[in-house]
């Protein structure tokens, strides 16, 4: 080769499409904001059977995680999630596909070895990290939010 | 007896020949462009198993079975098996051979193996070891995408440079015969590694080994790109095949129409949604046996340099931050055998 590994590295660049941000953003924007109105319409449905704002929010949580669970078993979340990107991957019906999909995938290998220990295989950094930071933000509340 | 010339070039003295050949595919494959050309198309997925790695062996046993059957050749013909594909530890080959008692030499090279497992088959064949020798590779969607990438329901979604896993396999059956095609030619590539550390751009990894094999070889033949009616690299898909026309563009070599990919071939890009193109070790072997081959015997296709490309990577290592080492060896088929 004649290039150096930098020279090269543009040429790559130069004949690799970049993703149609026109195409791709709205799209996120749109199916991401659609959940988020069922999630709406939902909580002001439960809120409407007399349940408080924490238990019907509690309530409409459960109802999406459980949609998309469904619509990922059906191999559905998926379809929509290629399209959608972001607006399928960010709201919790997201994290609920990335919870499931590990599990259905990975019962070939057994309920320990297969389900148990891959189920949280691209969820596990959200857990962790998550646990982590409202741990430490709660370290920091505790210390300074008595004053 | 092969002679060795330099540079990893072998040429074959007694002019081997592919006997036979069988494909079996999936039913994205079979609904592509080239959909009519295979043997075997399976509507299931799953091949009738209940495992995506029992499945790719089930389907690389259909290319291999089918290569029996249209060369008429009896299993116990085969002295070896040359096999790959992208599994772990090639068990997608291993689980397919395990209970007809051949003589088997797993492989792996990625998705360069069915150019590198004929390749072995060639040179057996040349020099009379054993009567036939099978090189037979595959790969399969479902299996490959778990192993290298995310669960099949996961809601990802592909950068435009990501290559479609085939689902797919071919079996090429190689010996001493006075009918084409007949391998003239094969030069081992070297291990070519630009820097590319993207995954999703196998193609980008990948060309600089095809660009250096090819280059070798016309050197080495003292050829060019003008003696081949097809070259035919496998598979670069579009981000690859177009930076190795830019490759040889700065040497001032024109590949033009005469250079064509398998991952470009097998699917329907745009109708079929599969980025830039196809990819997987049974990609290359599928369009080879099923496409290049049949037109090879019938005399519509001279000359073909075959240089199917492999990334020679893992999930770990990429994880580990390490870029992405690209290999292609190439194998020259003819109709002729002067």
């Amino acid at each position: 080769m004649k290039l150096t590994e930098k020279e090269y590295g543009v040429l790559a660049k130069k004949r690799s499409p970049n993703s149609r941000l026109y195409k791709t953003v709205p799209v996120a924007f749109a199916v991401g904001g659609a959940i988020c109105v069922i999630g709406q319409f939902l909580t002001e449905l439960y809120k409407s059977t007399g349940l408080d704002v924490s238990a019907a929010g509690t309530l409409t949580s459960v109802t999406l995680v459980f949609m998309s669970a469904v619509l990922t078993g059906f191999g559905l979340y998926d379809k929509l999630a290629k399209h959608a990107g972001a607006g399928t991957l960010v709201p919790i019906t997201g994290f609920a596909n990335a919870v499931v999909s590990p599990a259905l995938e990975f019962k070939t290998e057994g309920y320990v070895l297969g389900v148990g220990a891959k189920i949280f295989i691209i969820a596990g950094p959200v857990i962790v990290y998550g646990l982590a930071a409202s741990a430490f933000y709660g370290l920091l509340l505790f210390i300074f939010g008595q004053a | 007896m092969s002679r060795y010339i330099k540079g990893g070039t072998v040429i074959m003295e007694t002019l081997p020949s592919i006997v036979s050949s069988g494909t079996a595919v999936g039913r994205m494959e079979g609904e592509g462009p080239l959909g009519s050309c295979f043997d075997y198309v399976s509507e299931d997925s799953g091949f009738g198993e209940n495992t995506w790695e029992k499945a790719e062996s089930r389907l690389q046993q259909h290319a291999f079975e089918q290569a029996l059957l249209r060369g008429s050749i009896a299993e116990s013909d085969i002295s070896f098996v040359f096999a790959g594909d992208l599994l772990n530890q090639c068990t997608g080959s291993a689980y397919s051979m395990r209970n007809n008692g051949l003589r088997f030499v797993g492989m792996y090279g990625a998705c360069s193996t069915m150019a590198e497992t004929l390749c072995m088959a060639a040179i057996f064949a040349d020099n009379s070891v054993g009567t036939l020798c099978a090189a037979l590779t595959s790969s399969h969607f479902c299996s490959a995408e778990r192993q290298f990438r995310f669960p099949e329901t996961y809601g990802g979604q592909r950068p435009p440079t990501a290559q479609w896993t085939a689902t797919a396999s071919g079996c090429a059956v190689v010996g001493a015969h006075s009918e084409a095609p007949f391998i003239k030619v094969a030069t081992v590539g070297t291990i070519i590694d630009m820097g590319i550390k993207d995954a999703n751009n196998m193609g980008a990894a990948m060309a600089p080994a095809a660009y250096d094999t090819l280059k070798t070889h016309f050197a080495n033949t003292e050829t060019q790109p003008g003696n081949y009616d097809l070259i035919l690299t496998g598979d670069l898909g579009y981000v690859g095949s177009e930076i190795l026309r830019d490759l040889f563009l700065q040497d001032g070599v024109t590949l033009g129409d005469r250079y064509n990919d398998c991952g470009l071939m097998i699917f329907d890009r745009e109708k079929q949604d599969v980025h830039a193109g196809g990819s997987g070790c049974g990609c290359s072997a599928a369009v080879l046996c099923g496409h290049i081959l049949p037109r090879v015997k019938k005399g519509e296709l001279k000359n073909v340099l075959f240089a199917a490309t492999g990334a020679l990577m893992s999930p770990t290592l990429v994880q580990q931050g390490e870029s992405i080492p690209g290999i292609s060896h190439c194998v020259h088929i003819s109709s002729s055998c002067e």
